[in-house]
């Protein structure tokens, strides 16, 4: 890996805010799922799941949040709208050819995460909607059944978090400084590029 | 000059925005497309997954049924069945003394006992029912359509909810939608036996288009009502008061 240097086109107004809301809502997304799971933090397969029946995996974690888990429900749906809609607003207004430039690696990884990760999260959070599945049943039964997707769900946020990690070292090792300043004020600069 | 323009474009564009949004929700209230919790900031989510539900299901759109042999042998319950002397005398007579009571916007008041309303036409379903906690079950579920009771008593023109009162402190109410629907029903019997106490004994609410904790246990008063303002805190049922939404469709 030979470090080099490149310089940063900068980034358009809708880049910068679609990028900041979406880091918002992801963020949100993310602790508020965590407060959810926190309420019976049991995965399983299948259409059932309860204390009592055989489950997938047991995570390390505590019932912690059990019937407390209101405001963490709220707050995700209401993010899951934001996210939804400001990723539609990206889509609409960023050209293809949008990624031109950029390493094949990193295109792969951002193309599974658009165009695979992202839905799974959608299908499967719809997957779990008693009222969507009552008009499109294919939705969950094409998983397995409700708790499949409630547990498809819990692994494809976990995905997406070590894809985040992998972005943030990434904003790092090219330089932090120039990069924020980029998706902050859209100024160009010098960035590290990592040449393969 | 320019920056003088810009700043009466954008008021102009913020003054349309906003008259925009306050016909969008004139509108959206008109089509009973805003929950009694859409207020605050949650309630914006809550408003837009409730308006987009409803848009996108009809009473036609059903919740999966099941074989029977999917029928789960572990069903958990949560709480305990009310402590209060009125249910724990009923439930020591074994509910002979119980009565249904329909009232409010109804052109016939009803005051049903258990038998009467196990006479009434029985049908079962056998539902997923998932909790918001996020485990899940599959049971039988007998007993008459809420449709059923609500054709008896006749409903007023105008009526936009049926409310729930159990003998414990979980109210709730449903929409026109979600009550007149084939699936919701007032459940006597699960798999096959009597309802025990633990699920709701003598009757209980089944929606399965929406999560467990809107199938009212324990029930004692249904009132039909074209306003949930003066009803607890006036938020369509103790959920939202407790941090969990109205509307639980998902």
């Amino acid at each position: 890996m030979a470090v080099t240097h490149a310089n940063s086109p900068g980034h358009s107004a809708i880049v910068r805010y679609t990028h900041w809301i979406n880091a918002l809502s992801f963020f949100a997304l993310l602790i508020s799922g965590i407060a959810v799971l926190l309420a019976h933090p049991r995965l399983y397969w299948g259409e059932t799941g309860a204390v009592g029946m055989s489950s997938l995996l047991d995570l390390p974690l505590p019932f912690l949040l059990t019937g407390q888990s209101g405001w963490g429900r709220s707050l995700h749906f209401l993010s899951a709208w934001i996210c939804v809609l400001n990723g539609l607003a990206y889509v609409g207004r960023v050209r293809a050819g949008a990624l031109a430039g950029y390493a094949f690696v990193q295109r792969l990884s951002y193309a599974v995460v658009v165009f695979l990760l992202l839905p799974l999260m959608i299908w499967t959070g719809f997957a779990m909607s008693p009222a969507i599945t009552s008009v499109c049943p294919v939705i969950v039964t094409s998983l397995g059944g409700q708790q499949s997707a409630r547990t498809i769900h819990f692994f494809v946020a976990a995905a997406l978090v070590v894809f985040l990690f992998g972005h943030v070292v990434m904003v790092w090792i090219t330089g932090f400084r120039v990069n924020m300043r980029g998706m902050i004020t859209g100024a160009g600069g010098d960035l590290r590029s990592i040449a393969e | 000059m320019n920056s003088r323009r810009k700043l009466i474009t954008s008021g102009l564009a913020a003054a349309a925005g906003a008259s925009g949004l306050a016909v969008a929700a004139r509108l959206a209230d008109r089509y009973g497309l805003i929950p009694p919790d859409g207020g605050g900031i949650y309630g914006a989510g809550a408003t837009l997954t409730y308006a987009a539900q409803r848009l996108l299901t009809s009473r036609r759109s059903m919740a999966r049924e099941f074989d029977r042999s999917r029928i789960s042998n572990v069903f958990p319950v949560k709480g305990d069945p009310p402590e209060n002397d009125a249910y724990q005398r009923l439930l020591a007579g074994n509910f002979t003394g119980w009565h249904l009571t329909v009232d409010g916007m109804v052109a016939h008041p009803l005051h049903l006992s258990l038998d009467e309303l196990k006479r009434l036409p029985a049908t079962s379903q056998i539902t997923h029912q998932a909790c918001e906690e996020g485990w899940s079950a599959i049971a039988e579920w007998t007993g008459v359509r809420l449709s059923w009771i609500l054709n008896l008593a006749g409903v007023a023109p105008g009526a936009r909810y049926v409310v729930f009162f159990p003998f414990d402190v979980n109210w709730d109410s449903l929409d026109m939608d979600d009550a007149w629907h084939p699936q919701t029903l007032l459940a006597w019997g699960m798999n096959g036996r009597d309802l025990p106490a633990p699920h709701g004994a003598p009757v209980r609410l089944r929606v399965p288009r929406q999560l467990g904790y809107k199938s009212v246990k324990f029930l004692s008063r249904i009132t039909v009502t074209d306003s949930l303002k003066n009803i607890g805190k006036g938020l369509g049922s103790i959920s939202p008061e407790i941090g969990y939404s109205w509307y639980a469709g998902i």
